[in-house]
């Protein structure tokens, strides 16, 4: 399977699909149940219901603007971080609700972490700096922090790379290097679920193809949601996919049958490259 | 449909051969010209003001040369003078300045850019921006009829019962000097630390903070981990443009800082700055004394320069920080 495989808008065709494993019937992490977003006075998703697979990829795929980014967000509480941002409605974590009273999102983040769409690696820190800044954060002083470091660069397969230039700069990696620093500042604090926002859209084809390498490897350990405009993307690491439309969910499939038989002709128009 | 072809509108749309010569762009050269003259101007004017400066203390400076600013006498009557006392009041009463205004203005800065909710920002920004725009002598009258007795009443017996001890409370203080004069200045700095603070944590790149708290920063975490390490040098710039205005501020300290040529570790104790002494003898002096306040204002002029010009870059840097959030 190519991992480049061009996009094109005009592949009429469904995309053939190798799922990563078979999907077993898995127990579901967290859920949302009538969420719904604002900024400000528009609404960006309009009543979303949708299960997360427990240690499963779940791919979240729709055209720009459909509230994908929107979602993902609030399944952190990131999305009120927005100035005139609101959301309504129950997103359950362990069938506890985020959303509840008297929870903190700042303990909802250290359970749910977040890879952001443009690599951010803290600039006044070093790598190793970088790694350890989420313990930092919280007040923990993990007993052994070469070894965390270690462990969270392997990983992400950057060990190799920068093993010898720890306290250099985190950005003075590549864009691809720094997106896997990133991914692991999220695994060092041992998160239940890791969200990804587009993490390879300001990455390269070859930068890109080792990030979904590392999805596969450590989707069998991590619920994973990932936001994608790629579909590809989604039909090469994802187990379920999900298709939002206009702040809508159109489908929820296990991704081989969503790219084989779509239900909806919407998600049919989407995937064969009629619209979005 | 068959779209025209660019061969049926020739003649239409090619009447006949364009000139290459010609004047189409006056316009623009006469706005170009134009703006160059005015800004051309400007700098003439700071030339001829420094020349000038430099011309008219001319007398002073070959009379006392370096020792001016190391002598403290000023006598009118043996035309002696030194500007060491209003060196030391310039420099203390903009440093006590500072100390007082900084983590107030700092503190303001991170409300409106971090904690403020965004219907608040608008309003509280312009209101502390309008601090800026009263006059300085209005400062000046308020300090007078206001600040005065507050400071001798309440404020001086407090400071002498706590910390009386310390050298910089002694004396008699009737509300007037180094004290309220600081304090003074500090109220006038802080709109302009305050709201280029404000600016320069707004330029941190939104990224940092939503990094940090994806983490499970707290707000205050992720501003103090991330976005303060990141904009360093643009606050130490707003600090800088605060002092520059803090040391060439004239007519509110001259009301309240007592005006005595004077050097005393004690804050209570009056004394004057740079700016004060020129504003209140400029007008009877002549000759000799003329050319020393000249000078005085030139060592100013120099002092205010170099703060500016060093904060301006500081917060120039800050603007163009790897990965900054603001693209100009």
């Amino acid at each position: 399977m190519s991992m480049m495989m061009a996009q094109s808008k005009s592949e009429s065709q469904p995309i053939p699909v190798t799922p990563p494993r078979a999907a077993v019937a898995p127990g579901i992490k967290m859920e949302a149940k009538g969420l719904k977003a604002w900024f400000g006075k528009s609404q960006a998703l309009k009543g979303i219901d949708l299960p997360l697979a427990e240690n499963q990829v779940t791919a979240i795929i729709g055209p720009s603007g459909c509230g994908k980014s929107t979602f993902v967000r609030c399944l952190n509480r990131m999305h009120e971080v927005v100035p005139g941002a609101h959301a309504t409605g129950t997103v359950t974590l362990d069938g506890a609700d985020i959303y509840g009273a008297g929870t903190d999102p700042v303990l909802v983040r250290r359970r749910v972490g977040m890879v952001f769409q443009k690599p951010n690696p803290f600039p006044t820190m070093s790598i190793r700096e970088n790694v350890l800044a989420g313990l930092r954060l919280n007040g923990r002083r993990p007993a052994d922090a070469a070894a965390l470091v270690e462990t969270s660069l392997r990983q992400v397969a950057l060990w190799d790379e920068v093993k010898d230039r720890l306290d250099r700069a985190g950005t003075s990696l590549s864009g691809g290097q720094q997106q896997r620093l990133c991914i692991a500042r999220a695994l060092a604090l041992e998160p239940e679920v890791l969200l990804m926002d587009e993490p390879c859209s300001a990455l390269d084809p070859i930068a890109t193809a080792r990030i979904e390498e590392l999805i596969h490897e450590i989707g069998q350990r991590y619920t994973i949601v990932i936001v994608t405009h790629n579909m590809q993307q989604a039909a090469r690491v994802s187990h379920y996919t999900a298709f939002f439309y206009m702040g809508e969910l159109i489908e929820h499939a296990p991704t081989d049958r969503m790219f084989t038989q779509p239900s909806n002709p919407k998600t049919e128009d989407y995937i064969t490259g009629r619209f979005g | 449909m068959k779209r025209p072809s660019a061969h049926d509108t020739e003649v239409a749309i090619r009447p006949a051969r364009r000139p290459l010569f010609g004047d189409v762009n006056l316009g623009d050269r006469l706005a170009q010209s134009g703006g160059a003259l005015i800004a051309g101007i400007v700098v003439v004017i700071l030339a001829a003001l420094v020349l000038q400066m430099i011309q008219a203390s001319t007398p002073a400076f070959s009379k006392f040369g370096l020792g001016f600013l190391f002598s403290s006498k000023w006598d009118p009557v043996k035309d002696d003078y030194g500007a060491l006392p209003f060196l030391y009041g310039t420099v203390v009463s903009s440093i006590g300045a500072l100390i007082i205004a900084v983590p107030v203005a700092f503190g303001v800065a991170i409300f409106l850019s971090e904690l403020a909710p965004s219907w608040l920002r608008g309003p509280v920004g312009f209101t502390i921006e309008l601090l800026a725009a009263i006059p300085s002598v209005v400062y000046g009258l308020w300090g007078i009829f206001v600040l005065k007795p507050f400071m001798a009443e309440y404020v001086g017996p407090v400071l002498k019962s706590t910390l009386g001890w310390l050298p910089l409370f002694q004396g008699p203080y009737d509300g007037l000097g180094m004290l309220t004069g600081a304090l003074i200045l500090s109220i006038m700095i802080l709109p302009t630390i305050a709201s280029i603070s404000r600016d320069v944590l707004r330029a941190a790149p939104p990224t940092l903070r939503e990094g940090a708290l994806a983490l499970g920063a707290t707000r205050w975490e992720a501003i103090r981990y991330a976005v303060l390490p990141n904009v360093r040098s643009g606050l130490v710039g707003a600090v800088l443009l605060g002092l520059g205005r803090a040391l060439g501020e004239t007519m509110a300290i001259t009301m309240v800082i007592g005006n005595k040529v004077d050097i005393s570790a004690s804050l209570f104790e009056k004394s004057s700055t740079m700016a004060s002494q020129i504003a209140n003898q400029y007008s009877e002096a002549s000759d000799m004394q003329l050319a020393a306040l000249t000078e005085i204002a030139l060592v100013l002029f120099a002092v205010t320069l170099l703060f500016n010009v060093g904060a301006r870059i500081l917060v120039w840097r800050t603007g163009r920080m790897p990965g900054g959030g603001r693209s100009a």
